[in-house]
């Protein structure tokens, strides 16, 4: 496993915790933990101060409840105490198959110019997630952001002006950044990118083909 | 040497044998269905799930219904507890916030793939002891907090506040309990080579 440099924000785990994120969002956060045993961990202690929280209060229950609630257990019947199954291997963690149907060779793309692809995960509509494929060495279109966007690294890498992001690696973007990222050279990259608005292109074709991309 | 206790020390022992004692509870329930210990159990946290239900905008019919579902579903998931990565309570907090979104969001949350294996063989015992200890710790911190920081925390986890809204810097010292689970993690993978 490569070496994970660029990790969620507190903020972004903290709402995650707290179960407060878009759909798109929230799929991202959880594709990183899942690669990401260091915002695992930061996500665990996010969780506890939600216990914390949980302790300080009390709403009394009606008389009956602990034994409706018994029944229900007993109406269950023996539990089956089976343990996750163990991980199979591939580029998307799990809850990303989810979303895809499968691995990589599940991915419906569509070609948007250039021989980069992308492929729009099934969200509501809050928020948008996006599959991206960028040919080895190639651009993604000069962009800007009205809002938040995450872009996640699944295979590959890419380099902005700022630093290089690797298999793991999430950059958080918002409003200020305005860049450029490259795929690196030696592979072709894979992202997952989440945005809660649309991305504001600075080229006058990328913006008339906006409406028909989604992106 | 003997020392005297200040009470803040009786608090917070009491505290954390309070969390281990549910603990306890949870080894019961997942090793023989023992239902005096789900009692106990319930009595304790589900009156809480309803509180942070009704908190989180859930009338007391709709908190009192996910409450009960919430701790029916502590009994089928027992054994996937890991006392070494969260306290009983923080366990019980990450279903009812589960609960919570299906149930007030009608939304999905994507989870984190699963670690592909329970706390089996059994946890380092004195790794799930400190991090009892050191979650109670946490929950004496969160409670000393400036009054206005600690409403800025309780909005967020109530679900009023966005990603954009929630401070960078919350003041809480998450650092010791995020080594103690990274330490937990960390054992976990090593036990898979």
């Amino acid at each position: 496993m490569t070496r994970i440099t660029h990790h969620l924000t507190d903020a972004l785990l903290m709402a995650y915790s707290a179960g407060s994120l878009p759909e798109a969002f929230s799929l991202t956060v959880a594709t990183h933990v899942s690669l990401c045993d260091e915002c695992r961990a930061r996500l665990g202690a996010f969780d506890t101060v939600g216990g914390a929280l949980l302790e300080a209060e009390a709403a009394p229950m009606s008389g009956d409840s602990l034994d409706a609630t018994l029944a229900r257990i007993r109406a269950d019947g023996e539990t089956r105490r089976t343990r996750p199954a163990p991980r199979r291997t591939g580029v998307l963690p799990a809850p990303l198959r989810d979303y895809v149907g499968g691995d990589l060779e599940s991915v419906r793309w569509r070609p948007i110019g250039m021989g980069v692809k992308q492929a729009i995960l099934p969200t509501a509509t809050d928020a948008t997630a996006r599959l991206l494929y960028i040919p080895a060495g190639a651009a993604v279109p000069d962009h800007g952001h009205r809002g938040t966007e995450l872009t996640l690294v699944l295979q590959g890498a890419f380099l902005d002006e700022t630093a290089r992001f690797g298999r793991g690696d999430i950059e958080v973007a918002d409003q200020a950044v305005e860049h450029m990222p490259v795929a690196d050279i030696g592979e072709d990259c894979i992202c997952l990118a989440a945005t809660d608005a649309p991305l504001r292109f600075r080229g006058v074709i990328p913006r008339l083909a906006q409406p028909f991309l989604r992106i | 040497m003997v020392t005297r206790m200040t009470e803040t020390d009786v608090a917070s022992t009491d505290a954390n044998k309070e969390n281990e004692d549910w603990v306890a509870c949870m080894a019961l329930i997942r090793d023989a269905g023992d239902e005096a210990a789900f009692a106990r159990l319930f009595g304790h946290f589900a009156p809480r799930v309803k509180a942070f239900l009704m908190r989180s905008g859930a009338d007391a019919a709709l908190a009192e219904e996910v409450a009960q579902d919430v701790m029916a579903t502590l009994w089928r998931k027992a054994h996937l507890f890991d006392p070494a990565r969260a306290s009983v309570a923080t366990w019980i907090f990450t279903i009812a916030r589960n609960r919570r979104i299906d149930a007030l969001r009608r939304a999905r949350r994507p989870e984190p793939e699963d670690l592909p294996w329970g706390p089996e063989p059994e946890p380092d015992q004195a790794d799930a002891l400190a991090l009892q200890q050191e979650s109670a710790q946490l929950g004496r911190a969160l409670a000393t907090l400036p009054e206005k920081q600690r409403v800025l925390i309780e909005k967020a986890y109530f679900g009023d506040l966005s990603h954009s809204e929630i401070a960078e810097e919350t003041g809480l010292p998450l650092g010791t309990i995020k080594s103690r689970i990274r330490l937990a993690l960390d054992r976990l993978r090593h036990a898979m080579k």
